[in-house]
């Protein structure tokens, strides 16, 4: 039994040692090392990253395939994961460009920012940025983050407005993804704002399936959809007005280190951002539902 | 690093109220213990039927390492998906994260108790039948309790694995000490991610030898290792 035991506490104090030393170190070090290793010629390709979820993907994927297009060596390092995560990306090089939402970049850069229409949230972006990240011209495509209920739970409830669930929020449950619980734009702006205090808050995955099912299934009473999720149309979901603006203004903009922006990269994707807007976006992510990303992104860049 | 560790650790606000390191904890042993008792429900039976009549044998063995082969989170999110649709209220999150712990809880328990059926000294078990007793007298009275230490290692090795693996129910939504991780990754807080992964380590100890200290209760002083020679 002592044998055992010595194992078992050798074995446990091993892996807290291993896991302490994860902790400190840069946890995209390991999977997001997808060094450029030179896109022939000696030229460094540009890597380009995306979040963890399927509309940043496919639009990745079309900023590849427009770089691709002009002869911009790249690279893809797609799924990376939140803002959170590929941040730390750009920072140490493993990323050089991503497509990001105008609203909540501005608020993770700045905590204090406070435009919530388009323009003035661009500008203040632009404020925020640090020298070494630069936006290019942002699309008129915005995916914001909304608070959405079933038809049934807004009809029985009476619901137009956010602001509607105050005094039902004690009863229901709000299903989000993880960060939710922390960021401004999630629990804690939900109260501030609009005073919701929800009896409680599931985390699921963002934008995900499993938070689909379980709105229409009832194992939580609202939930934070992206508005250009196919899912909300498919399922008549209602999406609960913002009329605060709690979420702010996130129209699709490319994020990429100042030193890899050339003239060409910048007109290829300013291109792209000119003929990107809401509507063929949400198209779009009706097809990626069963087409490789990579082929819509195709079709749209060939059609440019 | 380690000071930030600490400090989450030691924070008077991670301790109480909803969603707090009790509260998980609490909720991380109780998703372990359902899924351990399942698991044993069915392994156990099993074992001793196999260990006992030495039938089915290598239909067993390959049924056990296939078992270990299954990955877990791939499991947990086809379940996830099939079951949600289907049931109702906490047990839809709560069944698939279930089902992952049992199949994973399985193997250590179905070899343990097998091996240890399959390992009774010959000549207990011949003078248990020179004595005249049937079969089911020699199951439960001889090689039950020899079998014991064998049994127990396995119930232990089953429950550190479902201990460690119960951290991906936070995955799909469940609450238990993963949530921590998840959470913690997910807000950038590496403190509380780091903590959640030492709480789940510190649980599986404790817990192994909450079970150590039953086993001795339980096993013969004459099967302890010390005096076996």
């Amino acid at each position: 039994m002592n044998r055992r035991h010595s194992t078992v506490l050798g074995l446990a104090l091993a892996g807290v040692l291993a896991l302490s030393a994860c902790g400190g170190g840069d946890p995209l070090d390991e999977e997001g090392g997808e060094e450029a290793t030179g896109g022939g010629g000696g030229e460094e390709a540009l890597v380009i990253g995306s979040a963890n979820f399927p509309e940043n993907v496919l639009l990745a994927e079309i900023y590849a395939a427009a770089l691709g297009d002009a002869g911009v060596p790249v690279e893809t390092n797609l799924n990376i994961g939140n803002r959170e995560a590929y941040m730390l990306g750009l920072e140490d090089g493993s990323i050089d460009l991503i497509p990001e939402y105008t609203g909540n970049l501005t608020l993770y850069l700045n905590e204090a920012a406070e435009e919530t229409e388009s323009e003035a949230v661009y500008a203040e972006l632009q404020e925020s940025l640090p020298d070494n990240l630069t936006v290019l011209d942002m699309a008129e495509a915005e995916d914001k983050d909304s608070v959405v209920v079933t038809r049934e739970t807004a009809d029985e409830l009476g619901l137009v407005a956010i602001g509607d669930l105050a005094p039902h929020a004690p009863n229901l449950v709000l299903g989000g993804p993880s960060e939710w619980r922390d960021r401004y734009t999630g629990v804690p702006g939900l109260k501030e704002v609009y005073g919701l205090e929800f009896s409680s808050f599931r985390p699921l995955d963002a934008g995900s399936t499993l938070t689909v099912e379980a709105l229409l299934n009832g194992q939580i009473d609202a939930a934070n959809i992206f508005t250009t999720d196919p899912a909300i149309a498919q399922n008549d979901f209602v999406v609960l007005e913002d009329p605060e603006a709690l979420f702010a203004a996130q129209n699709v903009v490319p994020l990429i280190s100042t030193e890899k922006v050339t003239p060409q990269i910048e007109e290829v994707l300013n291109n792209v951002s000119a003929n990107l807007t809401t509507e063929n976006l949400t198209d779009m992510m009706v097809q990626v539902q069963d087409t490789d990303p990579a082929e819509v992104a195709r079709e749209f860049v060939d059609a440019l | 690093m380690i000071a930030t560790i600490w400090a989450w650790l030691t924070d008077p606000a991670n301790w109480s109220g909803a969603g707090s390191i009790p509260d998980q904890t609490l909720e991380h042993l109780r998703l372990s213990f359902i899924a351990l008792v399942v698991a044993a429900l069915i392994a156990i039976p099993i074992g001793l039927y196999v260990g006992h009549t030495g039938r089915g044998r290598v239909v067993l063995v390959n049924i056990v390492s296939a078992f270990r082969a299954i990955p877990s989170l791939g499991v947990l999110f086809i379940a996830a998906l099939l079951l949600l649709p289907r049931l109702k209220g906490e047990l839809a999150f709560e069944l698939p994260s279930l089902i992952v712990l049992v199949l994973l809880g399985m193997p250590p328990i179905l070899s343990g108790v097998y091996a240890g059926i399959q390992q009774v000294d010959p000549a207990a078990r011949d003078a248990a039948r020179g004595m005249g007793m049937t079969g089911q007298q020699r199951l439960w009275r001889v090689e039950v309790p020899c079998a014991l230490p064998l049994i127990f290692s396995g119930l232990r090795s089953s429950m550190l694995q479902i201990i460690a693996t119960a951290t991906i129910a936070a995955v799909v939504g469940l609450g238990g000490l993963g949530r921590f991780l998840i959470d913690g990754q997910a807000n950038r807080k590496y403190d509380e991610m780091a903590g959640g992964a030492i709480l789940v380590a510190v649980l599986a100890l404790l817990v192994d030898l909450v079970f150590a200290a039953l086993q001795r209760f339980a096993v013969s002083p004459g099967l302890a290792p010390a005096a076996r020679r």
